[in-house]
């Protein structure tokens, strides 16, 4: 590869790249990614079925909720932005990882007893119970430690980068970086009871609490799910296509206009509580202001496929990132729709808000995820291809169809128990007790499994198409340097 | 402004600070001033720390999940104030480590359910939902009611707990233990504990047995909530933030 690099830039040869973690990363997000989508199918069957909890302890929905969470958001998420932040990093700086192989195992491997200390502890009980925040504190801790190298590589190779510009990509998976450290440390302050044992006492309490969380808690999704995803979507989209991004000035503006304004948002999720109206007003505000930036980043997306539409009959993974794009589209205009005070107060507490959850986290973040690996497996084992095209096909077409009916389950479940709590009967009483509301989300209930089975099913094509793909033979010549379009 | 930004992007550091600086500013307007303003919490009388038995029931909620399917907030709308009782007021969370506010009501609001039903219909129902609610989807909890609760470290809890600000006194931390007995077993004299905790509820919880389950601190927790504040002796400027 080394040869073509001269020939394409001019320039001394591209260091050797860190690789290995790059592609224990993948094989991981991927396993990750089926654990995530079956633990979902199983707590959205103990909503159909509330036997499945089998009177344990250990496997009722309150504690297989988290699990199912954290794994979607860190386990796959966090793994697969891991993996592809070292792998952008390296690539647009043209430099080798900061602290080489050591410290990109360490950050990798460290995540992963993250996840798993984590995860064992919700099925034990131990929880601080802030969502998306779950772990208690020796596990925030441990995840400071590793978050802290991360920082410390990923920030260690740009300083020594051989590019003179710090590509876009690398803004939004700093920005990811830097942002999640404060949040993950300011929400989770706490003292333990002892330092033996498992329980803490937060730092914060009740109102301020609530506000600390969920600072926190939306903009986990504003820089760890859309932040850092924007990142692989700036590098793997343009790549694919082979098209630059399409405009320069809209990824700056909305880059600075975004990562000022998502911090705003998380008192949408608070309204009508006892937080004081002003904080609830300031993030409703921003929450419908953020509608712009985040068509910014779409735009940008979608657009960098002109002149190139046609990749996406021929490419099936391409075809995954740019419906992600889509998705994230349709799940940023949601969101401000759903902060607009009067909408939330019949959205909110329902099912409507676990469906805009998940048309971001299945159509936006996993989407991406799987256009991104699709593209990277082949490059990463240098082989021809993935082992099969057309499964890619089959793969994209049962996950959207999981997605749709997911979706438009809990729109339909969402809006009817909002519109049910709030019915009067013509005496001029409340027309239906709560118990009639919970039994007339069954049949959307049962609709919502059969989407997350779909999913499942997708996933577990993929982990297959890639496991064919990785047993199979190696490209002999080194013929996978794409010309350096990107960086 | 676009010939500047060249400048960041060949910075690494200033791309950095800038972004620092960018995404600081939103928190520190919205969480200082909630902690300076006084009237972000309402000025009523009633709410006291958790008595030792119900800080461990709230534990057990907050081990259990319960937070993912019930909330604990009461919205200022006439539907939700006929069906759960006076909208939530800050101050009856201000000593809530964490907050159980929820985001979702898969189960419905808890945050008045103390007194509403006896303490064995909550017994029942936590051992079996769906013979006390038949179309209920919440799981079975029959292992809570065979679980002997742990208490051998209760002052510990409370001495973390006064570490972050919770106002335990001396005389709290120091009878913890007995406080926690005297809620719970019919045998002991309670008025001191009622002293240290008004409006405490005292009883066997789970009278199916003998020993201090987990349930009796569950129950005992739900028993309370909501019930500290009591809105008739409230005039409404009280409840202004």
């Amino acid at each position: 590869m080394s040869s073509q690099a001269v020939l394409n830039t001019g320039r001394p040869p591209a260091p050797r790249y860190v690789e290995d973690v790059i592609r224990a990363a993948v094989v991981l997000s991927m396993f990750w990614g089926v654990v995530a989508f079956l633990a979902g199918v199983v707590i959205a069957a103990q909503l159909v079925w509330p036997q499945l909890s089998f009177d344990s302890e250990y496997l009722t929905f309150g504690r297989l909720r988290p699990l199912h969470t954290s794994a979607a958001i860190f386990a796959f998420g966090g793994t697969a932005l891991i993996g592809t932040a070292f792998h952008v990093v390296q690539r647009t700086c043209r430099a080798r990882l900061f602290g080489g192989a050591p410290l990109g195992w360490f950050v990798l491997l460290g995540y992963q007893f993250f996840i798993v200390t984590a995860a064992a502890g919700y099925l034990l009980g131990i929880t601080q119970s802030k969502e998306y925040a779950e772990p208690e504190w020796f596990v925030d801790l441990w995840l400071t430690i590793v978050w802290v190298a991360y920082l410390v590589a990923y920030l260690g190779t740009v300083l020594k980068r051989e590019e003179p510009h710090i590509y876009v990509a690398n803004w939004f998976y700093l920005a990811f970086i830097i942002t999640i450290a404060g949040l993950h440390i300011v929400n989770n302050m706490a003292i333990p009871v002892s330092i033996t044992g498992s329980k803490s006492y937060g730092a914060w309490s009740g109102v301020q609490d609530a506000m600390i969380q969920w600072w926190y808690g939306h903009n986990a999704v504003g820089f760890f799910l859309t932040a850092a995803f924007l990142g692989m979507m700036y590098y793997y989209i343009p790549k694919a296509a082979n098209r630059p991004v399409y405009s320069y000035r809209l990824s700056i503006v909305h880059f600075w206009s975004l990562v000022f304004m998502y911090i705003w948002a998380g008192p949408h999720h608070l309204h009508y509580t006892s937080l004081p109206d002003w904080a609830q007003t300031l993030g409703m505000v921003f929450s419908v202001m953020l509608w712009m930036p985040s068509w910014g980043g779409m735009i940008n997306g979608l657009m960098t496929l002109s002149g190139a539409w046609d990749k996406l009959r021929t490419d099936p993974g391409l075809r995954f990132s740019v419906t992600a794009v889509g998705f994230y589209g349709m799940a940023t205009f949601e969101g401000p729709v759903m902060s607009i005070k009067a909408v939330n107060s019949l959205s909110h507490y329902t099912d409507w808000t676990i469906g805009h959850v998940h048309s971001g986290a299945l159509g936006w973040v996993a989407f991406i995820v799987f256009g991104t690996l699709y593209y990277m497996v082949p490059k990463m084992w240098n082989r021809p291809a993935m082992w099969s095209t057309r499964l890619i096909g089959w793969h994209y077409w049962i996950a959207t169809i999981g997605i749709v009916l997911y979706i438009t389950a809990m729109w339909v479940s969402g809006i009817m128990q909002g519109l049910m709590w709030r019915a009067y009967d013509e005496l001029g009483f409340l027309q239906y007790s709560f118990v009639e509301t919970v039994a007339a989300m069954q049949p959307f209930y049962f609709i919502r499994f059969l989407g997350g089975v779909c999913f499942l099913t997708g996933g577990l094509l993929m982990a297959y198409n890639m496991w064919r793909t990785i047993r199979s033979e190696a490209v002999v010549t080194s013929a996978r340097h794409q010309p350096a379009l990107a960086a | 402004m676009f010939i500047r930004h060249e400048a960041i992007e060949k910075n690494a550091i200033l791309l950095v600070i800038l972004t620092l600086i960018t995404v600081s500013i939103g928190g520190l307007v919205q969480i200082i001033p909630l902690f300076s303003i006084e009237t972000t919490i309402e000025r009523v009388d009633g709410v006291r720390p958790y008595t030792p038995l119900e800080l461990l029931g709230r534990n057990i909620y907050i081990r259990e999940g319960c937070y993912t399917c019930h909330s604990q907030q009461i919205r200022p709308f006439k539907d939700e104030v006929e069906r759960y009782g006076h909208y939530s007021l800050a101050a009856e969370s201000m000593y809530d480590r964490p907050f159980q506010w929820g985001s979702k009501r898969t189960g419905p609001d808890l945050a008045r359910v103390g007194g509403r039903y006896s303490n064995d219909w909550h017994v029942a129902h936590l051992i079996s939902p769906r013979a006390v609610v038949p179309e209920s989807v919440m799981p079975a909890y029959p292992f809570l009611a065979e679980k002997k609760l742990d208490y051998s470290d209760i002052a510990k809890h409370l001495e973390a707990l006064r570490a972050v600000g919770t106002p335990y006194t001396d005389a709290m931390i120091a009878n913890a233990r007995a406080d926690l007995e005297a809620q719970v077993n019919p045998d002991l004299d309670p008025t001191a504990m009622e002293k240290r905790y008004p409006r405490a509820v005292v009883g066997k919880f789970n009278a199916d047995s003998t020993a201090i389950t987990e349930m009796d601190a569950l129950v005992a927790y739900l028993q309370m909530l909501g019930t500290l504040v009591r809105f008739g002796d409230i005039p409404p400027e009280r409840l202004r933030q």
